[in-house]
Formats: C-alpha cells, structure tokens, sequence
C-alpha cells in the first residue's frame, strides 16, 4: 500500500486532534462534576446563601474547563491549520502533540475540581470565610492547571517548530515519545496538585484563622506534587531537541518510544501519591496549626521516599536515550 | 526494511523495559503516598510521637518501594544483559 506523504500527514494530524479533544475533555468533565456535586450538598445544607455557592461554583468549574480548551485549541489547529510541506516526520509530530495534550488535560481537570468543590462546601458551612475560601479555591486551581500548560506548550512546539533535516528514523520515534512522555506523566501531577488544594480549602472552612499555614504547606506540597511533570516535560525536550543520529535498526527509534513511555507512566504514581501526602498534610494543619513544622517535615520525608520511583523511571529514560 | 530476528529482540526489549519501569513506578508512587497521608494525620492526632510514627512510616514505604525496585532491576536487565 503505497501511503502519500500527505495523505499520512492528514491521518496523523485527524488523528492527532481527536486524542487530544476526546482525551482533553475527560478530565475537565469529571472535575467540574466533583464541583457541582459538592455544590448541591452545600445549598442542601445552607441555601439561604446558595447565591454566593452558585457564584463559586461557576468560577471554580471555568478554572477546570481551562484545560479542555487547551486541548480544544491544540485540536483545532491540527484539523485545519496549514502544516506547509509534509513530511513523514510532520506526521509523526502531530500525532505526539496530539497525545501530549490529551493526556496532560486529564490530571490537571479532574485535579482542579476538588479545590472548587470543597470551596463551595466550605462556604455553606463558614459563610464569614467565603473570599478567603475562593482566593484559596483560584490559587490551588491555578498551580493545578500547570501539567496542563506544560503539556501545552509541548504540543505547539511539536506542532510548530521546524526541527530541519533531521533523519526520520529514529526521530519519528523521539517525537511520539515525546509527547507520551509529557501527556502522561501531566496526569499524576495535576490530580496529585488537585488532591492538596482541595485539603486546603476544606481546612480553611474548618478553621479561617490558620488560612496563612494551610496556604503555605498546600504551596509547597503542590510544588513537591509537580517535580514528576516536570521530569516529564525535560525527557520530553530531550527527545524533541536532540539530534539522533540517522540509523535503520528497529531497535534505536523503539529505545526512544520506549523512554517516553517510562518517563510518562513513571510520573503518574509518584504525582499522585505526592498530591495524597501533601493533601493529609494540609488537612492536619488545618486542625493542629502548632505543629506546622512537624507536620511539614513529615510531608517532604514521605514526598522524597514516594518520589523515588519517578527518578528511577527518568534515569532509565535517559539510559534509553543516550547510552543504548 | 528487511528485519533481522535480532533486531526485533533487541526492539522488544527495550519498549519491554520502558514499560517494565513506567507501569511500576504507578504503585509504589501511589502507595507510598497514602503511607504518607496517613502519617501526617497521625501526626497531626498525636504530635508527641512523632519521631515513632516518622520510622513507622519509613518502614512502611520501604517495604511498598520493593516491588519498585523488582521492576528497575527487570528494566536494567532487559537494557544491558539480554
């Protein structure tokens, strides 16, 4: 079957768009559920000011949204952006911007939904507390989004650079590997980011006085929460910025497919299990301020130990990648 | 393309072994974080023992991390020694 350069171009970038809409739009959809669940249990529980509940809501599920519509734009332009000359290597880039920002908007939307939720039930039961509740809601959802912007800016620059006259094997494979390494590892990381800022906004219902520690430690253990989307996003620019050399093995374009598929199921672990640290952590700041600093500690032990199968999927990445 | 046996052994083994680490890392990641959670709520319940339940838990992710490293071990030997 003798396949156009363009006709499989056009497959990869179809394609490449309905991974990243259908995928895309996972997320977004489960966490603004979440927000809207938790927002009828909190008119059932206080209507009489179920206007500001409702306000709170909308908001909280706009910042959830946000990831779908990266994914909606990245999906547009595959369909009908013109992509100049197509070349094998086109096809394979758009296939990879396709995964990298589907994948990566599932974390970050189902992630962004807690902190709304919880914002919203914690104004039904601390209505004195409701602008603390929502700045924390914009801040924790804010940090969230970030795997999901990560995830973004790889899909343009696959999409977008010019990567010149690099041979096809093995980049064909550097480019799909890419975008795995990135979509993937962008879901642990936004649903862990998520797990923490819902923890604080619930904390911050329960006890409004302690908001400044409860924001604190939801920082830090959400920075912590991210470093595997971060890990993500450097074997995905290592594969995209490296030149290869050309080879005709099957072996060297299936070492770098198979780096990214390591570095991108590797981070969703260690990204969740951070988010879960970080999200009991939170919780018991909010009931026990005194003991922040302990409390702290015992977060960044236990994120260090969960973290340590992340690093050891990026360290065989690179193996794959520079020394097979 | 001819493909010589070889060469699709050595192709399989190394997707083998990047899904050998990526899928087990998943585990201990999540396990370990629950371990986590659950010791910085007993914390908070109870901060004098700390420095007992800062161990427990270390003993605890310890054990989680094995199946980890069963899989590092799996994914270097499907890198260098097959």
């Amino acid at each position: 079957m003798g396949l156009e350069v363009e006709t499989a171009v056009k497959i990869a970038a179809y394609t490449g768009g309905g991974i990243a809409m259908g995928l895309g739009a996972v997320g977004a959809a489960i966490g603004e559920g979440y927000t809207a669940a938790r927002a009828n249990l909190a008119v059932s529980r206080n209507p009489e000011i179920s206007g500001d509940i409702f306000k709170n809501m909308l908001v909280g599920q706009a910042i959830a949204e946000s990831a779908s519509i990266f994914a909606l734009v990245i999906a547009i332009l595959l369909l009908f952006m013109n992509t100049g000359t197509p070349t094998m290597l086109k096809a394979a880039a758009f296939l990879g911007a396709g995964f990298s920002m589907g994948f990566g908007a599932i974390g970050s939307g189902i992630g962004s939904g807690y902190p709304g939720g919880e914002a919203c039930y914690g104004i039904s039961e601390q209505p004195a507390a409701g602008s603390q509740l929502t700045t924390n809601m914009l801040i924790g959802s804010a940090v969230c989004q970030t795997p999901a912007i990560f995830s973004m800016v790889v899909a343009l620059m696959l999409i977008f650079i010019d990567f010149g006259n690099v041979p096809l094997t093995p980049t064909w494979a550097a480019f799909m590997g890419a975008g795995l390494s990135m979509g993937l590892a962008a879901i642990g990381s936004g649903y862990g980011g998520g797990l923490a800022a819902g923890a604080s906004c619930e904390g911050i219902a329960r006890t409004p006085q302690t908001a400044a520690s409860v924001t604190t430690i939801m920082l830090v253990g959400q920075a912590v929460a991210q470093t595997p989307a971060i890990f993500g996003l450097l074997v995905s620019f290592i594969l995209m910025f490296k030149s290869f050399p050309e080879s005709s093995a099957l072996a060297t374009p299936m070492a770098l497919l198979g780096a990214g598929l390591c570095m991108g199921f590797g981070g969703i672990g260690p990204g969740i299990g951070n988010g879960m640290a970080a999200e009991g952590a939170v919780r018991w700041v909010a009931r026990n301020v005194e003991h922040a600093n302990d409390l702290m500690r015992i977060m960044l032990v236990g994120q260090a130990v969960s973290q340590s199968t992340a690093i050891y999927a990026m360290v065989i990445s690179l193996v794959l990648i520079f020394v097979v | 393309m001819a493909i010589e046996g070889v060469e699709i052994v050595k192709a399989a083994g190394y997707i083998g072994a990047g899904l050998a680490m990526g899928l087990g890392a998943i585990g201990p990641g999540v396990g370990e974080g629950m371990v986590a959670a659950k010791a910085c709520e007993a914390i908070g319940r109870n901060p004098q023992e700390a420095g007992l339940l800062t161990r427990t838990m270390l003993v605890g992710q310890a054990v989680s991390e094995s199946t980890g490293i069963y899989s590092l071990v799996v994914a270097l030997l499907l890198l260098f020694v097959v």
